[in-house]
């Protein structure tokens, strides 16, 4: 087996939830390594659409923000924001990436502030169009850092909806079908129960046991009796990988 | 319509559709003019304390940063500042305590290179206020509605959230469909500026690559000014007027800034100057490096050209236009 990175290892494994003749909202750092990755390998029919307007880019080499000209290299439409986001709102884009700084067990997540809002702790950076792509895609992955502040059982402040408060909930509010689909850590990866909505364990990365999943969460995971091991990255996918990030920026530097 | 719920931020930048038609009535020339002026002369002219103010562009990418420079220069205080993805605009104008009221899409972060140290200690020092949240689709659809001429758009974004309750806008009953259905507010900004690839001296604009939200928000604002990579003759925007985005009615200015994104990418130009972006994100640190940074690069030059002196001139813009360009070397 190659050798990989555990963030090389993130990117396989969220490029592996996406399907190929699919459309896909990308955002900056690990989400467009991933689609790149997959348009690169098994789904070259993957439409890649980024919010600030580039649709179909082939990008040759990671941008480094979601409006820069990489994003709509070699596109078929270099268009604009209120056309995007119509196309998500009126049931176009299929999947959407998403990261977070923290997560509840219904999925729903923060990236505006930690502690109160009137007087922030930390202040972060807010939606962007996080709650755009959870309103409006069909199925979100959500990639980010598990740990035990993070991975909450309830959130102090909801940015962008997953299930709300469980089954039915993103009906009761008025939001479209949809909702996260994965969450993807560099400790494993779960889906969600499809009674319940809650946060499940779907796979477990190599090397991490299920004490390493409980011990950095302070959410009640739903834990199946049978747990698989993610899949590992393939030598040709480390090397695609290698090339649409040569300076690391992303992947990190070896 | 009854509301079935209200979003409890803090409503900036709306205007009634009447007052607003009545202030294009008054204000909007759609005489052919010729509208070039200076930086310095656009910023004092058109830019009051207290406006409430929006940039083109995204991020780092096609960003006026000429009139950024020139508002800090000219002390500009107490601006309201569309946070639509601002990104070195806003923690610039917020750090150099211009800006001290922001709604927020996406602020005080750099996306990739991490957040903003110096306006993210501004607002957890409460010197700058979060006055409301929003997300970026419902901010260019503020200003859509802004440029309908309409007081709302109906959207499905943000029920549920509590990026919805800390917004402006509110939840009611769909008359059509029976559910719950968001009405973002218009917006019309005081003053939104914008950098081109060419205008002509009227204000007629061409942008190549993506427009992003500048359609909308050239259209919505009240006075708007253009920062252009090159002035060109009016028949070469008239040869080719479907690479026009913005008609001339719409500009109060016209200023040709070759570079007038740096360190932002320009499409088909130039890409980020990294180095001047990190420069800045390491400096910002402190309080002491924000002074530091400004004292040089936007107090001590009298206009954007010895900027560009200082940040390595034509030599400098060579490499960065090279990185751009290899970007778009054939496969």
């Amino acid at each position: 087996m190659a050798k990989y990175t555990p963030t090389e290892l993130l990117a396989y494994i969220a490029a592996s939830t996406l399907e190929d003749g699919k459309s896909v909202f990308v955002g900056t750092g690990l989400p467009m390594i991933a689609a790149m990755l997959a348009q690169r390998t098994f789904a070259p029919n993957l439409l890649i659409i980024f919010e600030a307007g580039g649709i179909g880019p082939k990008p040759p080499v990671l941008p480094i923000s979601v409006g820069d000209s990489r994003t709509f290299y070699r596109a078929v439409c270099a268009s604009s924001m209120h056309d995007v986001m119509s196309q998500a709102q009126s049931g176009y884009i299929d999947y959407g990436f998403l990261g977070a700084a923290m997560i509840d067990k219904y999925g729903n997540i923060n990236t505006t502030v930690i502690g109160d809002w009137e007087k922030p702790k930390v202040r972060l950076p807010g939606s962007g169009g996080a709650n755009d792509i959870g309103s409006f895609c069909f199925r979100t992955v959500i990639i980010m850092k598990q740990e035990k502040d993070k991975f909450v059982d309830r959130l102090n402040f909801i940015t962008t909806p997953g299930y709300i408060d469980g089954p039915n909930g993103r009906k009761k509010a008025g939001l479209s079908e949809g909702g996260p689909y994965r969450v993807i850590t560099q400790l494993g990866v779960y889906d969600f129960d499809e009674e319940t909505k809650r946060l499940r364990l779907l796979s477990i990365h190599p090397g991490v046991s299920i004490e390493d999943i409980k011990n950095n969460s302070s959410m009640e995971i739903i834990i199946p009796s049978k747990v698989e091991v993610s899949k590992e990255p393939d030598e040709k996918s480390l090397n695609v990988l290698r090339e649409i990030d040569p300076n690391g920026f992303v992947i990190g530097k070896k | 319509m009854d509301i079935i719920e209200e979003g409890k931020g803090k409503l900036v930048g709306w205007c009634d559709p009447d007052e607003h038609r009545e202030w294009v009535r008054k204000n909007k020339s759609r005489a052919l003019v010729d509208k070039r002026m200076s930086v310095k002369d656009a910023v004092s002219k058109f830019i009051k304390d207290g406006d409430f103010i929006a940039s083109g562009g995204f991020g780092h990418v096609r960003v006026s940063m000429a009139i950024v420079y020139e508002i800090i220069r000219q002390k500009k205080r107490n601006l309201i500042m569309a946070g639509k993805t601002a990104v070195h605009d806003i923690d610039l104008l917020v750090a150099s305590g211009c800006v001290n009221e922001v709604e927020v899409a996406y602020s005080f972060g750099h996306e990739l290179r991490g957040l903003s140290p110096a306006s993210r200690r501004k607002v957890q020092s409460g010197e700058c206020k979060v006055v409301a949240e929003i997300t970026n689709a419902a901010y260019q659809w503020r200003f859509l509605a802004g440029m309908m001429g309409i007081p709302f758009i109906p959207a499905r974004n943000m029920m549920g959230t509590d990026t919805f309750k800390k917004s402006s806008a509110k939840m009611v009953k769909c008359p059509f469909s029976g559910k719950n259905i968001v009405l973002i507010p218009s917006a019309n900004p005081d003053v939104v500026f914008i950098h081109v690839h060419r205008a002509d001296k009227y204000g007629n604009s061409q942008i190549e690559g993506i427009i992003v939200e500048d359609f909308e928000l050239a259209r919505s604002a009240k006075r708007l000014i253009i920062t252009c990579e090159e002035i060109v003759d009016e028949e070469v925007i008239r040869e080719k007027p479907y690479h026009t985005t913005i008609p001339f009615y719409f500009v109060d200015a016209v200023v040709e800034v070759k570079y007038g994104s740096h360190p932002g990418n320009m499409p088909y130009r130039y890409y980020f100057d990294e180095e001047h972006i990190k420069m800045w994100l390491d400096m910002s640190k402190t309080d002491d490096g924000v002074e530091k940074y400004l004292d040089k690069y936007v107090y001590g030059v009298s206009d954007f050209s010895e900027y560009l002196k200082l940040i390595g001139g034509e030599e400098k813009m060579k490499k960065l236009s090279d990185i751009e360009k290899l970007n778009f070397r054939e496969e």
